[in-house]
């Protein structure tokens, strides 16, 4: 009986092993440049990139990172080499995989997300000869001399756009925003687009509501749906979401009542389906890409600097969406739209980024 | 006809959690607890995806089942002829759950956390009632996976205190040592409880992926399945109650959905309905609950 007993408890240990094995075990795949393998006189320059929860194939954040490495790998061939790391589920193995990085002799490295703020602050005081990119992430005191440079994004001011166009869209007069989890990222997101809504429509009407308080907020597609279609039915036309994979149930909220629906992060009309696709009006471009694209070439060119460096409308680091499936769908608001844009850019709006400066705005503008 | 939104929405939410508890009702009634009923849930939503993507839905639907039924299998084994403890295997369950969709998810669509869209079974609006203005929400572009989980209440219901599997199935529950004196065989009864369990729980998972969502996301049953747990237990381990109780946390989940508006509540608080009005009810309403003497308890011929 006893020996039973210690062989089940040895079958489970073994399924259990082969699970872990699975998900963390060899991730760390390598993409070596086949290009220019001859090393031409110097030493290749050696970039690292470690993505968040989520990997590659998010269809949002990491992809659009892993675009920009893709594209900095193929331009700058011949000068640097890149590789990517992939944590583990639960992500505990961050901090791990910076450090190994680190260790390897690599130059550049960088960390997708906000959640690797701390390790890079610990690894980055331990290797002062490499250099890190934080992705929507700030460090306390950082200066040009720093071994650090925060990427950070003006997303209020991709949002702000959004707003407007969903404004301009709407002939019930109401639109939506559902956000992933309550917090000021995401809040930045929500004050944005309702300043840009007003912007063009003092009268607008506008439903707010969160998914959750918790990370898990960002992939709970279920109970995006659920709020969106709870908007539309109070009448709202066009919603907005910035929730990460919860998102999904919101885009097919709108296509179940034939409404509108703006994605984030990347242009969602591509990953859509076809019957989705007419029901995505456009989606809030936040361009990690180029963010990631930029900090390595300015890598190559010998001139990075650390501290921060902020992705707005003028820096082509956020924007909207306009592609084959929504061209004609926005001929109209377009014009409309650019103009903003160009507003924003001069400095003649100032989008607000919390709900303080929010109230403020709308006394500015209507009195 | 915002009364009637009200419903259907928590009638869309409830039915996961319905289902899932559907199936906790027959594995404890054999005298096996189920903590894995959630990784049978995940499961069954990325399998049914899959085989959405690939045959259509009713070949996902099955296919979740199968899959739902093999992780169950895994557990009777443990639990049943091994006598593992029951809450450890659940837990192992869990872990092979989200372990191998990742995996199997980055091997088949190059994607750690999401499939690519997939489109559920055509849906229903039923004649005659859709008629009716009120009842509008509730009977048109119904799931039928959603009338499927209200039939199998009474089916259930049938089958455990109305038939002789049923019969036996209690008896092995609540006494196997009597049960096995008196000829059943205690080791298949279990077995059959476990797995119509994972079965349920696969269908579960499936409909939150192709009925609901349309497309698998990692972590998408947002354990749902130990709300299930709740559920059988609030529903006294009868399919009726089971039902109300799977309606009550839909139906605050559908009620917080709406209270958001005017910022008069703080939101948080907001979060927080279907947490109070689940305690609520618990101390206020509900009876003593008694669960199967046997459960929890592995059965081994010939110990007392």
């Amino acid at each position: 009986m006893n020996g039973r007993k210690i062989l089940a408890i040895a079958l489970v240990l073994v399924l259990m092993a082969a699970v872990l094995a699975g998900c963390s075990g060899n991730k760390g795949q390598q993409q070596q440049n086949q290009q220019g393998q001859q090393p031409s006189g110097e030493e290749k320059l050696k970039v690292g990139l470690v993505f968040d929860v989520g990997g590659r194939g998010d269809l949002s954040f990491n992809d659009s990172a892993y675009a920009g490495l893709e594209r900095a790998a193929k331009d700058f061939a011949d000068k640097i080499e890149v590789e990517y790391r992939e944590p583990s589920a639960g992500g505990q193995d961050r901090e791990q995989l910076l450090r190994l990085l680190a260790e390897n002799g690599f130059d550049l490295i960088f960390g997708v997300g906000f959640l690797f703020t701390e390790h890079i602050q610990k690894v980055s005081q331990e290797f002062p000869d490499v250099k890190f990119a934080l992705i929507d992430g700030a460090i306390d005191g950082l200066d040009e001399n720093s071994n650090v440079a925060c990427l950070l994004f003006k997303e209020h001011e991709g949002s702000f756009l959004v707003g407007a166009a969903a404004a301009m869209k709407s002939k019930t007069g109401k639109i939506g925003f559902v956000g992933g989890m309550k917090s000021p990222l995401i809040e930045r997101f929500e004050v944005g687009y309702m300043a840009g809504a007003k912007y063009v429509n003092p009268n607008i009407e506008i439903y707010s509501d969160y998914i959750g308080t918790t990370g898990d907020a960002f992939k709970d597609p279920v109970k995006g749906k659920e709020l969106a279609l709870n908007q539309f039915k109070k009448g709202a036309d066009v919603v907005y979401h910035a929730s990460g994979a919860s998102g999904v149930g919101v885009i097919e909220a709108a296509a179940a009542e034939k409404k509108f629906a703006i994605g984030v992060d990347s242009d969602q009309s591509l990953s859509a389906t076809e019957e989705q696709r007419p029901y995505i009006l456009t989606s809030m471009l936040k361009r990690v890409d180029v963010a990631v694209y930029e900090t390595i070439k300015s890598m190559v060119e010998g001139n990075f600097k650390g501290g921060y460096k902020v992705f707005g409308l003028a820096e082509d680091g956020v924007g909207y969406a306009e592609n084959d499936y929504n061209k004609e769908l926005i001929a109209d608001i377009k014009p409309k739209l650019e103009e903003i844009k160009e507003k924003i850019i001069k400095g003649e709006i100032k989008v607000p980024v919390d709900k303080t400066e929010y109230n403020e705005f709308l006394k500015s503008n209507f009195k | 006809m915002f009364f009637g939104e009200l419903l259907a929405s928590s009638l869309r939410m409830a039915v996961p959690i319905l289902l899932t508890a559907l199936g906790a009702v027959f594995t404890e009634r054999s005298g096996v607890v189920n903590i894995g009923l959630e990784g049978m849930m995940i499961v069954g939503s990325f399998w049914g995806a899959l085989g959405a993507y690939y045959y259509g839905p009713y070949f996902g639907l099955l296919l979740a089942m199968a899959a739902g039924m093999f992780m169950a299998l895994i557990h009777a084994i443990n639990t049943v002829t091994f006598r593992v403890d029951q809450v450890v295997s659940g837990v192992a369950i869990n872990i092979l759950a989200y372990g191998s969709t990742r995996f199997l998810s980055l091997a088949i669509f190059n994607m750690a956390t999401t499939s690519p869209h997939v489109s559920g079974l055509p849906k229903i609006n039923i004649p005659v009632l859709s008629g009716i203005e009120f009842l509008k929400p509730l009977v048109t572009d119904v799931s039928p996976v959603i009338i499927l989980a209200l039939v199998l209440v009474p089916i259930s219901s049938f089958v455990i205190n109305r038939t002789v599997f049923g019969l036996r199935l209690r008896s092995v529950g609540e006494n196997p040592l009597a049960a096995d004196t008196l000829g059943i065989n205690v080791f298949k009864m279990k077995y059959a409880g476990v797995l119509l369990s994972g079965i349920l729980s696969g269908l579960s998972g499936a409909y939150l992926a192709l009925e609901h969502t349309g497309m698998y996301v990692e972590g998408m049953t947002q354990g749902q399945g130990f709300i299930a747990l709740a559920a059988m237990i609030f529903g006294n381990w009868e399919p009726k109650g089971v039902l109300w109780a799977s309606l009550l946390f839909g139906f605050s989940e559908a009620l917080s959905f709406r209270v958001v508006e005017g910022g008069v509540v703080p939101y948080q608080f907001v979060k927080m309905i279907p947490y109070v009005l689940t305690l609520l009810v618990l101390t206020g309403v509900v009876k003593k609950s008694t669960g199967p003497a046997a459960s929890g308890v592995p059965y081994e011929r010939g110990l007392k």
